[in-house]
């Protein structure tokens, strides 16, 4: 597809050939991502609407369909108010350091077998280490706001955050064993043939543990208590406004959406079809597997209470991890003994 | 490359100027981010060495687990910067002493014969599908098992040792258990009374 656009910048140099095309490349991730993003919070205020009996936005455009413009607009046009004695250079930064990462992890997300930006390696560690980043927008913004709510927030997040990501390593170190590989095309590969190949049944457990802790990550509920508008106003983002706001916003459902992608690609065989002699494989599985994990964040936020605090804490370090490290165990076994999917 | 050249020389003033920040900083939050900064840039460094999965590793290890934790202390403490500065003079001698042996042990094994330029001629870059994730475990968990696993007993005796320092039992703290709380039943807390209506 590239290569068709190659001949109109022949008079560039190669380098900047390549960096053009980059370029494109990275436009053509990021611009689908904003409007699956817009169009995210619009479906989350529709579905959560109609689970509890109402009928969600519906004054702007046919059906409230352009309620995240209306949105996106009233965002750019606010004003942005910096608290009194707040740390101005890190409370700018603070949103771009959450958006950054979200952003940055999409670079090794394959779309199917050659549809990949940056096919590297270490894919599975990339992702990790640019997940874990996210934190510091969060930390950095409940500190600079000079704000007890915010700094709450933010202590909160930091713990959890740290907590979860231990889980969730514990959980992809079991997707690795089963796949012999760090690279999510060759971990899409190796749940080839039908869905009962996939990973998710016999890694059952790490595809549960993954989930869970992936929503705990971008703290969404019912693990939100970095935001928990009923005890901490509204957590670390307390005191901003505009733009900066929507950043965060942005941030937030772009790693749901890269949490979703992620658990498709690694439990449920990606862009492979489930039955693939009636129905070929194609990138439309890998949305619909994605779609399914989307709705169920918005599910789980419509359906459990927020948990407390020291119980989300019990849950990752005395449920989760100790789990993950059994079912490692137990898969260490099944390989040795080629049991299920690694028999010989 | 000249694109590989100008990449390290900007990764390298960035990891120098903020490495210098970190000591300089009066504030301990900045000095903490500096630090994050630090390494950040550092992993830049050696993803130009092709040492993919360190670079990976160390921006997930200390800057996405150990500097948080970090940030999280620094960030509860109100730690007081005039008592730190106090005793700048009187160790000054000792800092710079310091700094000197320092100094010469890098440049005595820089200049060396054992890892000087001659020495250590650059190796070929290995192709694209080298996976040095796999070559590192290979060597890690045969050649250096049991250093590898000496390490690992070292890490958990400073754990388990933290943890027996910091637990101590408070007869005056009050705690919950959340296992108790959600092992109860509603027959143990909830009495449903059968009675006739109140009429005035």
């Amino acid at each position: 597809m590239m290569e068709t656009l190659l001949p109109y910048m022949s008079w560039l140099p190669a380098e900047l050939q390549y960096l053009v095309v980059t370029l494109i490349k990275i436009v053509a991730i990021v611009i689908p991502l904003f409007i699956i993003v817009a169009y995210y919070t619009y479906a989350e205020r529709k579905v959560i609407g109609y689970m509890q009996i109402r009928v969600g936005p519906n004054r702007v455009g046919p059906k409230g369909l352009f309620q995240p413009f209306a949105d996106m607009f009233k965002l750019m046009f606010k004003e942005i108010v910096v608290p009194t004695n707040a740390n101005i250079y890190l409370f700018i930064i603070a949103p771009v350091l959450a958006f950054a990462p979200a952003m940055a992890a999409w670079a090794v997300i394959p779309f199917n077998d050659t549809l990949v930006f940056s096919d590297i390696n270490a894919g599975l560690l990339y992702i990790l280490a640019m997940t874990s980043l996210g934190v510091y927008g969060v930390i950095i913004a409940g500190w600079a706001s000079n704000s007890k709510y915010a700094l709450l927030g933010a202590m909160r997040s930091a713990a959890q955050i740290v907590a979860y990501e231990i889980a969730m390593g514990f959980a992809l170190v079991g997707v690795l064993m089963a796949s012999g590989s760090l690279n999510l095309g060759d971990i899409v590969d190796a749940q080839r043939g039908d869905w009962s190949n996939w990973f998710f049944i016999p890694l059952l457990p790490l595809f549960l543990v993954y989930f869970i802790a992936g929503v705990a990550e971008t703290n969404r509920a019912p693990f939100d208590v970095a935001e928990g508008e009923s005890e901490i106003v509204a957590g670390f983002h307390v005191e901003y406004s505009g733009m900066t706001f929507a950043v965060f916003f942005l941030a937030e459902y772009a790693n749901m959406i890269l949490i979703s992608m992620l658990t498709a690609l690694m439990f449920l065989g990606g862009w492979l079809s489930p039955w693939p002699e009636l129905l070929p494989d194609s990138i439309f599985w890998l949305f619909f597997k994605t779609g399914i994990f989307m709705l169920l964040f918005l599910w789980f936020r419509a359906t459990f209470p927020r948990y407390r605090y020291d119980q989300i804490m019990r849950l990752g370090w005395k449920v989760l991890l100790p789990v993950t490290i059994v079912w490692l165990v137990v898969e260490g076994v099944m390989v040795y003994y080629q049991v299920g999917p690694w028999a010989a | 490359m000249w694109i590989e050249t100008v990449v390290f020389y900007f990764f390298a003033t960035l990891t120098v100027l903020s490495a210098i920040s970190v000591i300089t900083m009066r504030n301990p939050v900045h000095a903490a981010l500096f630090l994050v900064l630090t390494f950040f840039s550092t992993a830049f460094l050696w993803m130009l060495l092709e040492a993919e999965f360190l670079a990976i590793t160390l921006v997930l290890v200390y800057v996405g687990a150990v500097m948080v934790l970090f940030l999280f202390v620094v960030m509860m403490l109100d730690i007081n910067i005039a008592v730190l500065r106090e005793g700048f003079i009187k160790f000054l001698p000792v800092g710079i002493a310091l700094a000197l042996v320092m100094f010469g042990l890098i440049y005595y094994a820089l200049s060396g014969d054992q890892f000087s330029l001659q020495a250590m001629a650059d190796p070929p870059p290995k192709a694209a599908d080298y996976s040095n994730t796999k070559a590192l475990g290979a060597v890690l968990y045969t050649d250096y098992v049991f250093a590898f696993e000496v390490a690992a007993v070292i890490l958990l005796v400073a754990i388990i040792a933290a943890i027996a320092l910091t637990m101590r039992k408070r007869p005056e703290t009050k705690y919950q258990n959340p296992s108790d709380q959600i092992r109860v039943k509603k027959q143990d807390r909830l009495r449903v009374i059968k009675m006739e209506a109140e009429k005035e």
